[in-house]
């Protein structure tokens, strides 16, 4: 019928871009990855070479670490600006979503004026506190771009819990407290679930900032990037990033099955 | 409001939290206006240095909201209709190519940028002009209009307006000219303004994609931080922050404003 | 127009059968209502009309003397009222109702009078300019027929025009619309679950079951003469007398019933309207419910039959449950029929 050909022209310009854009090139990097000296055996290498286990062990660490400490900051936060209305509030809100849209780089840069050589901190404390080129700084940095998405998804699963399911532990008695611990936390479980893979998954894939903090600290995309770039090893620049990319992907789609949430990675 | 024990606490969590998001954000816009940093305030204030960014970067500003808009463009040709198929078949072919498409959002930009790289590098006219650049940002900015667009087409009863706009005459092109795209405005406005929020500020995908003579804003900003004095560097990340928090703020509005009509 | 459907039927891709094979003629004017429960093909014999179903091979549907079996949806030149009424939420109501005109690309004055013709016609005029999303659920229903009316259909279909009101407002516009389909003069098949709104639109109706049609005819014939217990229930409530049938006499639990002369079916019906409290009458019950309507009483009696029977009983006053009384059937009200088929 007429209306499967119009459907089928709509869709046309999506798989035309997708499959030369997307899928092609993906499936390149893979078969890139294999053409090294070693084969397919560079998989094998990377768990093999001590740099690049320790690299991993690193990221992961990292990128664990902020996770944690975006879900614990963001949740306090989250929950009181859902649950109190307040003067400022509405500015304190703006503040706190603002770096959504933050470059990596941009963030790397507002860390280094906070701890670098000519940060706010060694001008306060003239000794030598300078903390932006350390592994403090660049946790530092994942945070300052992860705390603003984590939020929005805590308040907006805030708005979804029925506020009834409070009201009635209050009328059998439960105490403010455990009603936090009863109700509120276990109804916003999956979405504490999702928005920390999404904390995991982009401070694993952060580049940005880790590039911009020139940090010696070996975070995997900016092994990727020096592989890339300085070694000129196409093939473990390659199987790293299937790595990473698989990693990430896996991590999220776990995440999005068990809360139903989506929400935005960006910089 | 009462302020008990643990709300204070709550409180002054937030406003930490606040005060580590919004300080160096303050630093950099105080930075970019005073005559030396190092010197404080009292060296007085000056827009020599935002004088100086135009001088140095104006090429990659312009090229950054060229490119927003040329993305703009083409996430909007392809997406909107690609949006208004898949409304129309929900099946589990149509979650498949979706989940396909947003993959971008998932796996790091630098992993893309190489994939890219590598099956495009070679050929010189398409690696070294502005198109290469732009694909880069068309692949991660176009789930984003793809689901803002499909979200709002999926909560109204497109099925019964598309047939009593066909009963009434109308064929598949005219209605989706007149019924669908009009209808799915607010997720398309949501859309648009998330596109050019993002690739206006893209580099992950961006440094790796770009050449010596196309640097695009965030390239700039990254190559101010590495070699230009402490001012300079401010100066810019100032010039960003005029143009993206107007463009979040509208983004935030138009996405909130397409949720509540979903519902 | 004249619809005439030969040997209509759909069946889904995963084999059920929402049709099964159906002749039907729609006379020119005339209003045909498709009667039936949900889930029993009216609707999709409606769509098929339309043309935004499919039908299986073998189909045809004839507008006059045009087939339109393939022809698309918008080339039908069909006016549909939609169940949600479907109304653009992107246009005033002057646009909604030009939208047809538009899309067939009819200049703009002559678009503009028509317009103002059926906004008359629908007593739209103090609306023409308002979002339709400001609009009550009766001016709703208004500018979907309105909508559907102003590019001259060759035949208006309305889909549950009246099931997204409220129950108080569809009474009053039930006659409402009667009276405007009436006005129109069209060609107009109405589909509803309603049997009280397809006795007071419809010139005739189609009373549908499990894909099937069961029975088409004037209101009162179909009331009073219907040819199986699925008609005679749907229609009026018809309540079953189960019983032997001896000697031309009904045996219930309560007494016995002479039928009528000449009947040859094994099943007997009856309406709560025609059972009569009558000291004389020759079935004998104890009153179980009593419930007042304002008109009348609704008495529901155990011990005729099996189950409760009902009367509806106009007097002033009425027993109470407990007493015992006595009923009266008139041989000429009990419907006798043929077991169904089913």
């Amino acid at each position: 019928m007429a209306n499967r050909t119009f459907i089928g022209l709509c869709l046309l310009p999506l798989a035309v871009f997708s499959l030369a854009f997307l899928a092609l090139p993906l499936v390149r990097l893979v078969m890139a990855s294999g053409e090294g000296t070693e084969g397919w055996g560079i998989y094998l290498q990377i768990l093999q070479t001590p740099r690049y286990l320790q690299t991993l062990l690193q990221t992961v660490l990292v990128s664990l670490a902020v996770s944690v400490a975006a879900l614990a900051i963001s949740t306090t936060a989250g929950l009181f600006l859902a649950r109190n209305r307040f003067p400022g509030r509405g500015a304190l809100l703006s503040i706190l979503t603002l770096p959504l849209a933050f470059p990596g780089v941009v963030v790397g840069f507002l860390i280094i004026l906070l701890g670098g050589r000519q940060g706010l901190f060694n001008m306060l404390l003239p000794g030598h506190v300078v903390f932006a080129y350390s592994l403090l700084g660049l946790f530092l940095g994942y945070l300052y771009f992860s705390i603003p998405r984590v939020l929005l998804t805590v308040m907006a699963a805030t708005e979804k819990l029925d506020p009834a399911l409070e009201e009635a532990a209050r009328t059998l008695g439960a105490s403010p407290y455990r009603v936090v611990f009863d109700v509120i936390l276990p109804g916003l479980a999956p979405s504490l679930v999702a928005a920390g893979a999404i904390a995991f998954a982009t401070a694993m894939g952060a580049f940005g900032t880790a590039f911009t903090l020139a940090t010696d600290i070996d975070v995997l995309p900016m092994v990727i990037y020096t592989e890339f770039t300085l070694s000129a090893n196409i093939a473990m620049a390659s199987a790293l990033s299937v790595l990473l990319g698989l990693a990430t992907w896996v991590l999220l789609l776990l995440a999005r099955s068990f809360a139903g949430a989506t929400v935005a990675a960006g910089g | 409001m009462r302020l008990t024990l643990p709300r204070f606490l709550q409180l002054a969590v937030t406003l930490l939290t606040a005060a580590f998001l919004i300080v160096p954000a303050i630093q950099s816009i105080v930075a970019g206006l005073t005559v030396n940093y190092f010197r404080g305030l009292s060296s007085g204030l000056t827009l020599r240095w935002v004088g100086e960014v135009w001088r140095l970067y104006a090429d990659s500003i312009l090229l950054s909201m060229g490119l927003a808009v040329a993305c703009l463009g083409v996430t909007l040709v392809i997406g909107v209709p690609a949006a208004y198929a898949l409304a129309k078949n929900p099946g589990r072919l149509s979650r498949i190519l979706e989940e396909f498409i947003s993959l971008p959002l998932a796996v790091p930009g630098l992993a893309l940028a190489l994939a890219l790289l590598q099956l495009y590098g070679s050929m010189t006219g398409f690696r070294t002009s502005w198109t290469f650049i732009l694909v880069g940002h068309v692949l991660y900015t176009l789930p984003f209009m793809v689901r803002s667009v499909l979200a709002v087409l999926m909560a109204m009863d497109l099925k019964s307006l598309e047939e009593s706009a066909a009963t009434l005459g109308a064929s598949a092109a005219t209605r989706f000219r007149t019924i669908v795209v009009p209808n799915a405005m607010p997720g398309i406005l949501a859309g648009a303004l998330t596109v050019v929020t993002l690739s206006i500020g893209e580099f992950n995908l961006t440094w790796m994609l770009h050449t010596p003579y196309l640097k695009t804003l965030p390239v700039g900003l990254a190559d101010s931080y590495a070699s230009m004095r402490l001012e300079i560097a401010s100066a810019y990340t100032l010039v960003f922050f005029v143009m993206i928090v107007p463009l979040l703020m509208a983004m935030q509005w138009a996405t909130d404003r397409a949720q509540r009509i979903s519902r | 127009m004249t619809l005439t459907i030969r040997n209509a039927s759909k069946t889904y891709p995963d084999g059920t059968r929402a049709l099964l094979p159906t002749d039907l003629t729609v006379g020119q004017g005339e209003i045909l209502s498709l009667l039936g429960p949900s889930g029993c093909g009216k609707t999709t014999l409606l769509r098929i009309i339309a043309g935004l179903e499919t039908p299986d091979a073998g189909t045809e549907v004839r507008f006059d003397d045009e087939d339109v079996t393939r022809l698309a949806v918008e080339r039908r030149n069909v006016g549909m009222v939609f169940q949600s009424y479907a109304l653009f939420p992107n246009m005033s109501v002057r646009a909604n109702i030009g939208y047809g005109l538009k899309v067939r690309k009819v200049p703009r004055a002559e678009r503009e009078q028509r317009v103002d013709e059926v906004l008359a016609l629908c007593r739209l005029g103090d609306y023409a300019e308002r979002a339709v999303t400001a609009l009550s659920g009766g001016q709703r229903q208004r500018v979907a027929l309105a909508r559907a009316m102003a590019p001259r259909p060759r035949i208006l279909l309305l889909d549950e025009p009246l099931s997204a009101l409220d129950a108080a407002l569809r009474d009053s516009l039930r006659d409402e619309l009667a009276a405007m389909l009436r006005q129109f003069r069209i060609t107009a098949v109405f589909v509803t679950h309603d049997q009280a709104e397809a006795l007071a639109i419809a010139d005739r109706i189609a009373v549908m079951s499990q894909g099937r049609m069961q029975q088409v005819g004037p209101p009162e014939e179909l009331y009073r003469t219907p040819v199986s217990s699925f008609v005679a229930r749907f229609i009026g409530n018809a309540m079953p007398l189960p019983g032997s049938i001896v000697d031309g006499r009904l045996v219930l639990p309560g007494g016995h019933l002479p039928l009528p002369a000449g009947t040859s079916g094994t099943e007997v019906f009856v309406r709560a309207e025609d059972v009569h409290l009558d000291d004389a009458g020759p079935l004998a019950g104890t009153v179980e419910t009593v419930a007042f309507s304002g008109g009348h009483y609704r008495i529901g009696i155990a011990g005729i039959t099996g189950e409760t029977l009902f009367a509806t009983h106009p007097g002033r006053q009425a027993p109470r449950p407990g007493d015992s009384v006595r009923l009266r059937i008139d041989a000429g009200d009990l419907l006798v029929l043929p077991q169904d088929r089913s």
